[in-house]
């Protein structure tokens, strides 16, 4: 962490060397959960960057001002202010998705992708670095949430963005649009990604028990004997 | 009575949290390959689930509602959660050190469960009463216990399977988890009325 990051680096770091939800298996809730459809997906990864993006600038910019004792309910007071006004836009701009997506919008605020980057990049990089690490990382979000989205809308529902795509090929699998399709998919992509990638990290995120990776308040929280 | 029998029915099997409704699924995958360790986990958010579901209620009934603050939800919630996990440390510290001892290191991790803000904003979303909104966060936490203790039997045996090096961890784990999903949509025809 110490060396000096280059712009683009930090850019595309989340894109796929640590990729959010495929390399260090963050947010698993809404990655699995509203990725029925592809729009769906599309929807969620813009209101989660969108926070992520603003959370990591406030961060970044308060990170010396806030004493280290009170910073996580400092950082999820700032998130929670975040995904409130995300909610509200949704409401009022886009209904459907937001009616869609359900209490998903409000749960940003324990998703684990915008608390680790809070506690492991914005609060020791500068505004300037802190966002464009919150646009690479909502892009990855974004990325791979609307893959999971397509590949188990084209086979659950043989349509994509709501245009069908497969007509007779073969008959849509109802399975993948149910919970157990989406662990499933979930699951063959990581592999394919592992695969892909051919990087073994050892440990995958789940270096802290709860399995939200390192930056979970939860593990610092516990790391620090539950001070905040 | 009919009725609370059929919220607690409905969030345990035919809703299952982690299963059907995907809250909860860092701690599902996280501490779930040990049965021991599942345990602790779910006891603790049983626990936690229950009194949070009371104090969110009273504070949505009593402070948001009559002050037109329901916009507030989302923050009140969160922070009315992280503030209570940290009560519940250290009240559980000081009169039950034996419980303190089981669920301890769980109830940190518990702030960030989004089965806990999620059933916070379900009462809401389906306007439940003071008991139904406890009751189904009872439930809520025994689905979570049931589905957690279930897939950790599942992962002990994994453990020793001969995998394909890209499945290894966490992809194997997902399609396991798959399986055991499918088990619970044997529940969705379960509807009591």
């Amino acid at each position: 962490m110490a060396e000096k990051k280059t712009k683009v680096s930090v850019l595309l770091n989340g894109l796929l060397n640590e990729n959010p939800t495929f390399r260090l298996l963050l947010g698993m809730c809404p990655s699995l959960a509203v990725t029925t459809m592809a729009k769906n997906g599309l929807g969620m990864g813009a209101a989660a960057t969108f926070v992520l993006v603003g959370s990591n600038l406030v961060i970044s910019l308060i990170r010396k001002i806030v004493p280290d004792k009170v910073r996580i309910p400092a950082y999820i007071t700032v998130i929670a202010g975040f995904t409130t006004i995300v909610q509200m836009l949704m409401a009022a701009f886009l209904p459907e998705i937001n009616k869609q997506l359900g209490i998903f919008i409000p749960l940003i605020v324990v998703n684990c992708i915008i608390f680790a980057r809070a506690e492991m990049f914005a609060q020791k990089n500068g505004p300037l670095l802190s966002v464009l690490d919150g646009i690479g990382m909502g892009a990855g979000f974004t990325i791979a949430i609307t893959i999971i989205g397509s590949v188990r809308e084209i086979l659950g529902a043989g349509t994509w963005m709501g245009i069908p795509v497969t007509v007779n090929l073969f008959e849509p699998a109802v399975m993948f649009i149910l919970p157990p399709g989406g662990f499933l998919v979930m699951g063959l992509l990581v592999a394919l990604f592992n695969h892909l990638t051919k990087k073994k990290k050892e440990g995958n995120g789940l270096e802290c028990e709860s399995g939200c990776g390192v930056g979970c308040p939860g593990c610092s929280k516990a790391a620090n004997g539950g001070e905040a | 009575m009919k009725e609370l029998f059929a919220i607690l029915i409905g969030a345990m099997l035919v809703e299952n949290f982690v299963l059907s409704k995907f809250l909860g699924i860092c701690p599902f995958l996280g501490v779930s390959k040990k049965t021991s360790t599942a345990l602790g986990m779910s006891g603790a958010v049983v626990f936690v689930l229950v009194i949070s579901q009371a104090v969110t209620w009273l504070t949505n009934e009593y402070l948001l509602k009559p002050n037109n603050l329901e916009y507030l939800q989302t923050i009140a919630f969160i922070l009315v959660i992280a503030a209570l996990v940290q009560f519940v440390e250290t009240v559980l510290k000081k009169l039950m050190p034996s419980l303190y001892k089981a669920l301890g290191v769980y109830l940190p991790l518990i702030t960030t469960n989004c089965a806990v803000l999620g059933s916070a904003l379900i009462f809401v979303e389906r306007d439940y009463g003071f008991v139904e909104s406890v009751v189904f966060g009872f439930a809520a936490g025994l689905g979570f216990t049931l589905a957690l203790i279930l897939f950790s039997g599942v992962r002990e045996r994994l453990e020793t399977a001969d995998i394909p090096e890209a499945f290894k961890g966490m992809p194997i784990t997902l399609i396991a988890a798959s399986l055991v999903s499918i088990t619970f949509m044997g529940f969705a025809s379960l509807i009591i009325s």
